[in-house]
């Protein structure tokens, strides 16, 4: 049966892990994404599941830890300073490979910063965040209802790679109220949890630890994390890329200035100038390739983030040509207005001589 | 003829690699025999701190997880909350729990989880290399405290037992030691009754165990259980604190 409704992305967000089989949700309040805590504060207990303020984000993730490590699907949520202090706990979901969600909804830093939407916790979750060689698939969705459908794939990734899933989205997709359709879906083939402390009924006891002290031991479980890690590059890119063919002009932007982007695309377009949209939708594993091919024999690739310059950086790996990069970004926990954007691409169409109509 | 000594089946019949008078092989076997005798070893789910007992998930025979470094409280809060039919216990030591894991252990305890928490109090951090634990006694030497604790620098040796047992969410507390066959029983009791409240969905139970770690006390095995005798439990008073089925 699926639902249907108006909701805010941080409502729809924790209605879709509860679709998707979560009855765990460990958090604590920041804004802005209070409106996770209060929603399951209300709601786990009417579908028997189990909500927990926790005393603080370490504290959070840890219960995701102990949730996750008897095998059961467990989510949190916060904002970058929480997601900071998360961090610890995410390296250990990684060594110790265990399956769990992790949502920011990100607000300008550093420090205390704002609670303005920001993107700047990009390089955070794409390069690791914690210590160790450790990846997470990162998921950065652009409306309410792909919010809610990463959700669904988030837990089924987690599960199907035993590995910690981040969900990442700037503080205007958390707030902005849109039509959402949860529509659970069947997921096919996930591993069993063999390995999950169950108590050792009818087994050998298992048990769960990144300690790895033997020779060479821990040289070859990092070996088997990264074979895992490549077999996610292999099958879990995902990306869409818009009217990129043959474009003059291609733009690269992730969660709501995508939104920005998109919409600005039309006018263009419709002025006859050749103008594209690549948006990433897994920032790692990051669609190199895929970027690579839709930049071919473009003039200008100019790249939109709400943060100084990291969505740019990977940018810069996929197409290895800096000269046709340019970077609009925005840190402070500031929205990127449409005009900014415009005059960029104005700039761009004036300096390299780009014909409309 | 009859046999004086088995071995739990709750414990594996592997070598550990304490040092020699060391108490937590001593607190492994309790708990191991507790298991046993309640007969929850396939139901139980033993969490290992960050510590010399971090490898307790190769000792125990039965499910164990590691925790990262005083989280084991917050990690048996979410596996109890999953699955209430499982009895979680956590294991952890002075640093683990009372420094870097404060207000882990406070919170669980305070939200009253229905788990079971065993803390061995030795007063040093053993697998560091012997530095001052938030219950380092004052004037005991350390490699942190080359000159002895000092109350107007390092403050005093906090007393968790007693911190605990004043939330109305902790519902069993007691203090005890494995100097002596008689104290060995007295803990081994009282971690068997935390466990069976546990069992019974009475909620949160927490057994400290003053311990010696000779290694770093700088004394020999017997010596360091006659310290734990002369000085320590004049620190750390032994007894139970709280237990809601007193009262009845
Ligand atoms: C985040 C973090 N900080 C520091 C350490 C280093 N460390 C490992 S064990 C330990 C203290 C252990 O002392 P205690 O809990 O008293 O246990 P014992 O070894 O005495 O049994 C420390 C500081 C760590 N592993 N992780
Ligand atoms: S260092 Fe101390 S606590 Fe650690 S194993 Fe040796 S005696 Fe035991």
């Amino acid at each position: 049966m699926s639902r249907k409704g108006l909701m805010c992305g941080n409502e729809a967000m924790a209605e879709a892990a509860i679709t998707a089989g979560c009855r765990c949700y460990f958090g604590y309040p920041i804004t802005p994404q209070n409106e996770v805590t209060a929603y399951m504060s209300r709601r786990m207990p009417e579908v028997g599941g189990q909500f927990v303020q926790s005393e603080s984000e370490v504290a959070a993730i840890n219960m995701v830890f102990g949730a996750a490590a008897i095998g059961a699907r467990a989510f949190t949520s916060s904002s970058s300073p929480g997601i900071s202090l998360m961090q610890e706990g995410i390296s250990y979901l990684a060594g110790n490979e265990l399956p769990s969600v992790i949502v920011n909804i990100m607000r300008g830093g550093p420090g205390l910063g704002n609670i303005g939407p920001s993107q700047a916790d990009y390089f955070q979750a794409t390069r690791g965040g914690g210590h160790g060689d450790y990846r997470t698939i990162v998921l950065a969705p652009a409306s309410v209802q792909e919010l809610a459908d990463q959700m669904f794939l988030a837990f089924d990734l987690a599960d199907k790679y035993r590995n910690p899933v981040m969900v990442i989205a700037d503080g205007v997709l958390g707030q902005i109220v849109e039509p959402v359709e949860f529509s659970p879906k069947e997921t096919a083939n996930l591993p069993k949890k063999d390995w999950a402390l169950t108590g050792c009924s009818g087994r050998a006891p298992n048990k769960i630890r990144s300690l790895v002290l033997g020779d060479n031991e821990l040289l070859e479980h990092n070996r088997k994390l990264q074979a895992k890690y490549r077999a996610m590059e292999e099958s879990e890119i995902r990306y869409e890329s818009l009217e990129t063919d043959g474009a003059d002009i291609i733009l690269v932007a992730y969660g709501s200035p995508s939104r920005t982007c998109r919409s600005l695309l039309k006018k263009y377009r419709q002025e006859g100038y050749r103008i594209g949209l690549f948006r990433p939708i897994t920032l790692w594993p990051f669609p190199y390739k895929a970027l690579a091919e839709a930049a071919h024999g473009s003039r200008m690739v100019l790249v939109v983030e709400m943060s100084a310059g990291q969505l740019v950086e990977d940018v810069r790996l996929a197409l290895l040509n800096d000269s046709i990069i340019r970077l609009l970004g925005k840190p402070g926990g500031e929205v990127i207005q449409s005009h900014e954007v415009q005059s960029e691409i104005e700039k761009i169409i004036e300096e390299f001589k780009i014909k409309g109509r | 003829m009859t046999k004086v000594f088995t071995r739990p089946y709750s414990l594996k019949d592997v070598e550990t690699h304490y040092c020699g008078g060391c108490g937590h092989g001593i607190v492994h076997r309790l708990i191991a025999d507790a298991v046993d005798e309640l007969g929850i070893r396939e139901r139980v789910v033993g969490i290992a701190p960050v510590g010399c007992a971090v490898l307790a998930y190769d000792y125990f025979n039965f499910d164990v997880c590691e925790a990262a470094h005083g989280r084991a409280p917050a990690v048996a809060t979410g596996m109890k909350r999953a699955r209430p039919d499982l009895i979680i216990f956590a294991y952890q030591g002075d640093g683990d729990l009372a420094a870097i894991g404060m207000a882990e252990i406070i919170h669980a305890a305070n939200r009253g989880e229905n788990i079971s928490v065993f803390f061995v109090n030795n007063a040093v951090y053993g697998m560091t290399g012997g530095q001052m634990a938030p219950t380092t006694m004052i004037g005991q030497k350390t490699e942190t405290t080359p000159r002895g604790r000092l109350m107007e620098q390092e403050g005093s040796p906090i007393r968790v037992s007693e911190l605990l047992a004043q939330f109305d969410g902790v519902k069993f507390v007691e203090r005890c030691t494995i100097t002596k066959p008689k104290n060995v029983n007295r803990t081994k009791a009282a971690i068997t009754h935390a466990l069976r409240m546990q069992i019974e969905g009475k909620g949160f139970g927490f057994v400290e165990i003053l311990s010696p770690c000779p290694t770093y006390w700088g004394l020999q095995p017997r010596v360091a259980m006659k310290m734990i005798e002369e000085r320590m439990i004049e620190v750390f008073p032994l007894g139970q604190l709280k237990d809601i089925e007193e009262k009845k």
